[in-house]
């Protein structure tokens, strides 16, 4: 191997570390349940929030495209504002999972609310408690 | 009786698969013809005890069979026809099903084509595809068994899902499953190379087609997911880096890689290792993507359901892994390079740095998709990392691969000259550098699609002076420009079909840069009657209307292009009632165009019908990511047609 191949592949290899390093410092989001959220809020910072829609905290004004709710994840309620019509899967008692950031007003302003589905899904009878805790599984799972 | 007989078919098929893997290994080594017939005839039985079983599930299908669990779970009375059948791999149990009987027919077409002309490696080869049949058979009988029953019966199913209703569905497991189970193939080979110590070039020529088969399969399975994630999913994109995505992209990488570093060691015994490795990766990537997406530790908008067969993948992977690391160290002192890399400036060296990149960007998208495991794992905190990353590392890796794929295949091999240079890349520069300058003119603000869009017209000048240069030959031995060109394609069908290849991917390109440049969006809310305005389209909204279909329930809105090139079409986004559904999903319309696709997505409607807010795309040069498939079919069967040489 002549030095110059060596030297080549070293700076390849160099490139490759430092796109990687600042590609994730940049572009990393960070999971949190409303708790976590709370505790530690930093405006600016890129979130993925998981938890439940609060009943009652749904409010969609077609005219404006101003959708608000609450997340919930049964200790802390954290309210978001959204601009658009609430995606298929989403409505209150559901989990949702938004991405966004925290702002200074004291509200998650969400850029992207993710609608997951899975491939086998549930009879429309299934519905009980056991489905919703499910879902908070699911929804820090899909955090990962 | 259906489903009984079902799953006997597939316990006789494993107990034959590992009878035949094991034969045919015995046979190999002490030189037992007898025993490598044997296993032979044991992998046409595995292969017939497939096909029934597959047959078995269709008819269970077909017949509405409630009793067997996976029916009832991907279909209900309503199902129409054609989804009955694709349902088949509608889910894991099915998707299993299928995979296994892909890789026997491959199984079926080894032993068709090489069972005297590989006389050597066919008896490992033939242990190789047996042991995978036998490791999805494993999976078949132990955590995904798909013929179970479901006590009581239930009167109706639960319905696939409605999102799989979609002709995209039909072909595009179908198709990646064949890119998958494709790669088997060489891999087999290799293995095989490694075992009898024949590590020349012969396995390499043997699996030059299969490779490129099965590359072919996985590009056309990741272009339909493309499609019918732009066209059924509604958010308007067709890449998410999303990790299921990103689970067959990886192999897509490497096989990539592997289709050019052959080429190096067919023509200067180089890379002997490295395409080994190369191939083992590829095959490994293609189980770990299945890992990945089935095992569920990482979740994706596909969301699969989660079960044991992630330890299964992972089980397996890791006897792949071990063996090819083993079978490698092995070998390791016959896997030296006989040729030397002479210069920098040389083909060689264009197409080792074509792999280094490639493997690169696997690495990277590896690195991104596991990147939560990982953070997780090191420092407790959920992480991940989305599309910006993706996008931002892969960029430059991929422009660079762009640029390679202009200079390589005609820069010289050994050392080029400078005089080589000057012939082969002055116009294609010159060219290349005034399309920068036009786009800039004609107003491309973006840096990047600017960079994009000259490298494609630098690459495609390549293409065009190796053509014109090549057919001007032709001619000046007497023979007419058409003639001329069309016999140089079918002469020397490899290399132009590896041309015309690399045109698909320069569509895919702009058709990817394009629209993320170009493509507009907005949202709205209209009262009937209304009209808005995107990129140069005005729409008016002229109505809701209910209707039932043979399984859900359907609000259509009305919509009218009132302008421009589609003056006069209408669009009926809708939303889709399934009664198993707990929320409607939408259905997607759009006009399909060279340059726009108006694009609509119904979000939400007055339940009286005065209003509706809609979603409404106008996106960019998409359609030529699809033309690029088309492109990219017809390069492939050039490339693999039978080589026409003798006059050359």
């Amino acid at each position: 191997m002549k030095p110059k191949f060596i030297v080549g592949g070293l700076v390849i290899v160099l490139a490759l570390g430092y796109m990687i390093w600042a590609g994730v410092t940049q572009s990393a989001v960070y999971f949190v349940t409303p708790s976590e959220l709370s505790a530690a809020p930093m405006d600016g910072k890129a979130y993925r929030l998981g938890g439940l829609v609060e009943r009652g905290s749904l409010k969609w004004n077609p005219g404006t495209l101003d959708l608000t709710f609450s997340v919930s994840d049964g200790k802390t309620v954290v309210p978001v504002r959204h601009k658009g019509a609430p995606p298929d899967l989403f409505g209150e008692g559901r989990g949702a999972v938004v991405e966004g950031q925290w702002t200074r007003e004291g509200y998650f302003k969400a850029t992207q609310i993710l609608a997951k589905h899975s491939e086998e899904y549930k009879a429309p009878h299934d519905t009980n408690e056991a489905q919703s805790r499910g879902l908070i599984k699911t929804l820090e799972k899909g955090a990962r | 009786m259906i489903p009984e007989a079902g799953t006997g078919a597939l316990l006789v098929a494993l107990v034959l698969a590992l009878y035949g893997a094991v034969a045919a290994a015995v046979g190999g080594r002490r030189g037992r013809p007898a025993l490598v017939e044997s296993a032979q005839h044991a992998a046409l039985g595995v292969f017939a005890l497939l096909t029934a079983a597959v047959l078995l599930l269709i008819y269970a299908f077909l017949t509405f069979d409630f009793s067997v669990r996976y029916v009832a779970n991907n279909t209900n009375l309503g199902t129409p026809f054609y989804y009955r059948i694709t349902a088949l791999w509608g889910a894991l149990e099915g998707s299993i099903v299928l995979w296994a009987w892909l890789v026997s027919i491959y199984t079926l077409i080894v032993i068709l084509r090489h069972r005297t002309s590989a006389r050597q490696l066919y008896p490992w080869v033939l242990t190789v595809m047996l042991t995978v049949v036998a490791f999805f058979l494993v999976v078949m009988t132990m955590p995904a068994p798909v013929f179970s029953r479901m006590m009581p019966v239930p009167a109706d199913g639960r319905g696939l899902n409605p999102l799989l209703e979609d002709s995209g569905m039909i072909t595009h497991p179908v198709a990646l499953y064949l890119g998958f189970t494709g790669f088997t193939v060489p891999f087999a080979f290799a293995v095989a190379a490694l075992v009898t110590g024949r590590v020349g070039d012969f396995w390499i020529t043997t699996t030059r087609r299969w490779t490129i088969v099965a590359w072919y399969f996985l590009s056309l399975g990741l272009l339909i997911g493309g499609w019918w994630s732009y066209h059924v999913l509604g958010w308007g994109g067709y890449w998410a880096w999303d990790p299921v995505e990103n689970a067959a992209f990886m192999p897509w990488l490497t096989g990539t890689a592997l289709l050019h570093s052959v080429m190096i060691q067919e023509r200067r015994r180089m890379l002997r290792l490295w395409n080994l490795a190369l191939v083992m990766l590829t095959f490994s990537l293609t189980l770990f993507g299945t890992f990945l997406t089935r095992s569920g530790v990482i979740a994706s908008v596909h969301a699969f359901t989660q079960g044991s067969i992630g330890v299964f993948f992972l089980s397996f992977l890791a006897l792949v892994v071990l063996v090819g690391l083993g079978l490698l160290a092995w070998r390791w002192d016959t896997l030296g390079a006989q040729g030397e890399l002479d210069s920098v400036v040389s083909r060689e060296s264009a197409f080792l740095l074509n792999n280094v990149l490639l493997v690169a960007a696997t690495f990277t998208v590896f690195f991104g998709t596991v990147f939560p495991l990982l953070s997780e794992a090191v420092r407790d905190v959920k992480v991940s990392v989305g599309a910006p990353f993706f996008n931002q590392v892969n960029v430059p890796l991929f422009l660079s691969l762009i640029f390679l794929m202009g200079v390589g295949p005609l820069i010289a091999w050994r050392r080029a000259s400078l005089e080589n240079l000057r012939r082969n890349f002055l116009w294609p520069i010159v060219i290349g550098v005034t399309a920068a300058a036009l786009f800039r003119l004609l107003g491309v603000r973006s840096i990047l699609a600017v960079v994009t869009l000259a490298l494609t017209v630098f690459v495609a000048s390549t293409i065009g002076v190796d053509l014109v240069r090549a057919t001007r030959a032709r001619r000046a031995m007497g023979e007419r420009a058409l003639p001329a060109l069309g016999g140089l394609l079918l002469r020397h069908n490899r290399r132009y079909g590896g041309f015309v290849v690399h045109l698909a991917i320069l569509v895919v390109a702009v058709g990817v840069t394009g629209s993320q440049a170009w493509s507009v969006h907005t949202e709205t809310t209209l009262k009937r009657g209304e009209q808005t305005e995107l990129g140069g389209y005005r729409i008016r909204f002229d109505g809701l209307r209910e209707s039932q279909e043979s399984n859900h329930g359907k609000v259509t809105g009305t919509f009218t292009v009132v302008n421009g090139r589609a003056a006069g079409a209408v669009l009926e986004p809708a939303k889709k009632f399934y009664p198993q559904e707990q929320s409607p999903i939408a259905y997607v319309d759009y006009r399909l165009g060279l340059v726009d696709d108006i694009y609509l997505v119904l979000g939400d409607f007055a339940r009286d019908g005065t209003s509706a807010t809609v979603k409404f795309q106008v996106n960019r040069m998409v359609s030529w990511i699809w033309i690029g498939g088309l492109v990219l079919t017809l390069g492939t069967v050039l490339a693999v047609l039978p080589e026409r040489r003798k006059a050359a």
